[in-house]
């Protein structure tokens, strides 16, 4: 018995053009591509053996937001394990009409950049549990960093990025990783923009690093082209999570069948 | 296809959920409706008196929930004498036992708990990946009625295609959340068990056997939570 590894299938959320929710997926790094109906694909997500399911509102707009938490509640009831919203999440406030519209754990990446103290007041307030700090982590091969690793025999750190990865920060990942679980985080949701996009697999190092500087558990997220990045990033990584949209929304690859693919190479998952 | 999201058609006992106006009660409420009950989110002590069960959620901190709750003390020790089903769910559960480490800290006096099961919350060891968050399985120890038809030990059935109703679970795997654990002070407490690098208790009951929580949150573990779920409501109804 122990504590299975987790599959999670993620969505973005955005509204259409007639203001109402769809779900979008990047193709190469930039188009954004119509998929699906997030309660819908919620739905059957669930019923696929999902081990939990993210949900990330990339609207910008406070209409959008409105709309947002109508949809997280018809998600939330449709998913029977655990959601993880997140997109514009910048008070406890915020957290907290997220959690009530039935989110279990809520996603933030600039808010806490801006003002570390929302992690604490967040995990005071409503647990640990439920703060998930996520960074976008961009690779830089310069001198701005304090923790490095190498790649391909350059230098290496990792630098925060809001906005997609359009706006740097100079503020190491690792130093925030350790920073944010200092501050009460209860886990770390990893994004990696120089993977995101590409399917050739995570950010592997970015991965490891991150996992190796904090005892929280660790989501694993970009660049995931099949079951095999998934195992990858497993047992070379330390993740304890990994996140993947495309391969599951175009049906590359079923939840079951990555399950299947880690558990005959002896992950444990939940089947 | 769609009524697997849809609540039975007769609810076969009315529960109340506690609201002391903390975490997600949504989910634990459509759970509960798919498991056949009758639910109302209250915070009036009436209602827990007029009900066939109470559900005591819990998301969140130690010291926020107790304080949050703190003014329906007298009332939910009131309910669990009566002998109806008191069903404290992840921190629910740790809020019914008498003290945890967890209020504890930052300098701040020790916070009281409900006390209808004698023990303490400890907190996972130094080192340990915390909080022990996703699906672990159960090993069931003894009998009671909430886990019924939950096997002993490691599962054998394995899912065959994705049309297992609810959710996708099988076998005894339950979704954990939780930097702390129960160590109730009577060994007897425990019903199951869950492994972490340590053995901890992951369900718990009272003597009378009334009283009882779950570590893990049955509304978000998939069939096996529904499972359980659905013999509570099956307890709450036998009332």
């Amino acid at each position: 018995m122990v504590l299975t590894k987790r599959v999670i299938p993620c969505i973005d959320v955005d509204l259409d053009e007639d203001g109402n929710p769809a779900v979008y997926t990047g193709v190469n790094f930039e188009d954004l591509k119509y998929t699906g109906d997030p309660v819908e694909m919620a739905r059957a997500y669930n019923r696929a053996g999902a081990d939990e399911f993210v949900f990330l509102d990339i609207t910008a707009s406070a209409e959008g937001r409105e709309t947002m938490l109508d949809v997280v509640e018809r998600v939330a009831d449709q998913v029977f394990i655990p959601l993880t919203v997140g997109g514009g999440i910048r008070t406890t406030g915020d957290i907290k009409e997220t959690l009530r519209a039935g989110a279990d754990k809520v996603s933030i990446t600039t808010g806490a950049l801006e003002r570390p103290e929302l992690v604490n007041e967040g995990a005071r307030a409503f647990g640990s549990q439920c703060i998930v700090i996520s960074v976008d982590a961009r690779r830089r091969f310069d001198e701005g960093g304090e923790h490095y690793v190498e790649i391909d025999g350059e230098s290496c750190w990792f630098e925060c990025t809001k906005k997609g990865g359009r706006e740097g920060t100079g503020i190491d990942v690792l130093e925030w990783a350790a920073e944010a679980e200092a501050r009460g985080a209860g886990e770390l949701f990893v994004n990696s923009i120089d993977k995101d996009g590409t399917k050739d697999g995570y950010d592997l190092p970015l991965t490891k690093a991150v996992s190796e500087t904090v005892d929280t558990p660790v989501i694993a997220s970009s660049g995931c082209g099949g079951p095999e990045d998934m195992y990858d990033v497993f047992t070379e990584a330390g993740a304890d999570a990994g996140l993947a949209a495309s391969i599951f929304h175009f049906d590359e690859y079923s939840i079951e069948e990555t399950k299947a693919y880690l558990d005959e190479h002896g992950v444990p998952v939940r089947r | 296809m769609s009524t697997a999201s849809s609540p039975q058609e007769q609810s076969l006992a009315s529960v109340v959920v506690v609201d002391y106006g903390l975490g997600n009660l949504r989910s634990v409420t459509r759970g509960l409706e798919r498991a056949g009950a009758d639910v109302e989110i209250t915070d009036d002590p009436d209602a827990f008196a007029a009900a066939d069960g109470v559900v005591l959620p819990g998301v969140g901190a130690f010291r926020e929930g107790v304080e949050n709750a703190d003014p329906l003390r007298e009332d939910l020790l009131e309910v669990a004498e009566s002998g109806t089903p008191l069903f404290g769910i992840c921190l629910g559960m740790q809020m019914l036992l008498t003290t945890s480490e967890e209020g504890d800290n930052e300098g701040e006096s020790a916070v009281q708990g409900l006390d209808l099961i004698p023990g303490t919350n400890v907190r996972f060891a130094e080192g340990q990946k915390v909080p022990h968050m996703g699906w672990n399985e159960l090993d069931v120890r003894r009998d009671h009625p909430l886990v019924e038809g939950i096997d002993s030990g490691a599962s054998e059935t394995h899912r065959e295609n994705g049309s297992v109703e609810g959710g996708s679970v099988d076998g005894n795997y339950a979704y954990f959340v939780h930097s702390y654990y129960a160590m109730p002070d009577d060994e007897n407490a425990v019903v199951a068990t869950t492994d972490y690098e340590r053995e901890f208790p992951s369900i718990v009951a009272n003597e009378a056997g009334n009283v009882f929580g779950t570590q893990f949150h049955p509304e978000k573990s998939g069939e096996t939570g529904l499972q359980i779920l659905r013999n509570f409501v099956e307890i709450c109804a036998d009332e």
